[in-house]
């Protein structure tokens, strides 16, 4: 049930908005030079935190799909009736999001360094702290995206909520701290479940 | 003769307004019960105890493997019929033909008419081969065509020992106990 729920979400993502967090992702990159300048030392210095920054904004886009059309049309209901708890199935949603995000992310971090000017070792180095912050990225979206489920205004609210959570995903990020970005990228993908799962209980009525 | 759901002594509270308070009833192999009464009576937060996606304030609540049908479908609304049903049943061919839904398999869920969404998830359920069924409105939105082909579905699976509580405020085909909740 659970392989099912995984691979049902990510052909839904691929067929859907998968593209959508990615082109955002691409287009911030592409106006930080506009908006400083084309100072190529300048950019190459900024450049990680702005990515850093575009990464983030980008992974607030899905956050609406992700939870809340599935609550509202029973499906989680329905995985608890099959015997899927709570939190099994806010795991499988963080994997199948991530797979439809993360990869992608990556990718797209290559042209959106070049944008920057960033290259050679920094290159190499940023690219790394984005793929290892991307499955906190990707725990943390589904977390908020269940907390915020069947609210008003939830995708404001959502953003309230995830942007100071990410923070430190930010700072490790932006300050090459390879192994605390590794850290709390993991912590993050191993709490969210359980704050999805108790979310996606409590908002049952 | 074990009971597939047994209710002992269940209150209930929802925002605030007691719904039910020391109910109790068994529902065996081979019966069928109605939950009956005004809206807002508790008749769906009733089933959805049943289902275990409620907890009762007080009492316990006993159930057997079941299947719930309610107002949300859980099919996936760009997949055809046949495989937004096959992602809860491997093998629901039997149970989208006895409901006449067997010439839409390959139609699209969201173009789906709310009585063909009916039939479907009623589908669902008939597919699923759990004892206990759990229906919620099932009769909304069905056409003369569609209530005649559930009261066939409900007669065949009492016939096998299964049981069916069905929460609705209209008569349902066939011989039911009723249970009357108040306003």
């Amino acid at each position: 049930m659970i392989g099912a729920l995984i691979l049902r979400d990510v052909r839904r993502g691929f067929t859907g908005a998968a593209w959508l967090p990615i082109a955002f992702f691409l287009l911030i990159a592409t106006l930080v030079p506009f908006a400083v300048g084309p100072d190529a030392r300048l950019l190459a210095r900024i450049g990680p935190g702005a990515l850093w920054i575009a990464a983030l904004t980008a992974a607030l886009l899905p956050i609406e799909r992700l939870i809340e059309p599935d609550r509202a049309d029973g499906v989680f209901d329905q995985l608890f009736l099959h015997g899927v708890a709570d939190e099994a199935a806010a795991a499988a949603k963080i994997a199948a999001h991530w797979l439809t995000f993360g990869p992608l992310l990556v990718v797209a971090a290559f042209p959106a360094a070049a944008l920057l000017n960033i290259d050679g070792e920094a290159l190499g180095i940023t690219v790394v702290s984005i793929a290892l912050g991307t499955p906190g990225l990707a725990a943390l979206a589904v977390a908020v995206a269940a907390l915020t489920a069947g609210l008003p205004r939830a995708g404001s609210l959502a953003g309230l909520l995830l942007l100071p959570l990410a923070a430190p995903l930010l700072i490790f990020g932006a300050a090459d701290a390879l192994l605390l970005e590794a850290a709390v990228s993991l912590l993050l993908t191993a709490g969210a479940p359980f704050v999805a799962g108790a979310a996606i209980r409590a908002a049952r009525t | 003769m074990s009971a597939l759901l047994r209710f002992e002594d269940v209150s209930l509270r929802r925002g605030g307004r007691l719904l039910f308070e020391g109910l109790g009833f068994e529902l065996g192999a081979g019966e069928r019960l109605q939950v009956a009464g005004p809206n807002g009576s508790g008749k769906s937060s009733l089933i959805r105890l049943a289902a275990g996606l409620l907890r009762a304030d007080r009492g316990r609540v006993d159930r057997s493997p079941l299947a719930l049908a309610d107002e949300a479908a859980a099919l996936d609304r760009e997949l055809p019929l046949g495989q937004a049903l096959q992602f809860w049943n491997r093998a629901p061919e039997q149970a989208l033909d006895s409901l006449g839904l067997a010439y839409l398999v390959l139609v699209p869920v969201r173009l789906l008419s709310s009585g063909q969404l009916k039939r479907a998830t009623l589908a669902r359920v008939a597919a699923s081969g759990a004892p206990l069924w759990l229906l919620d409105e099932p009769m909304n939105a069905l056409d003369s065509e569609g209530a005649r082909k559930l009261g066939r579905l409900v007669e065949r699976h009492l016939e096998r020992g299964g049981a069916v509580l069905a929460a609705s405020h209209q008569r349902l085909g066939g011989e039911w106990r009723t249970l009357e909740l108040g306003p």
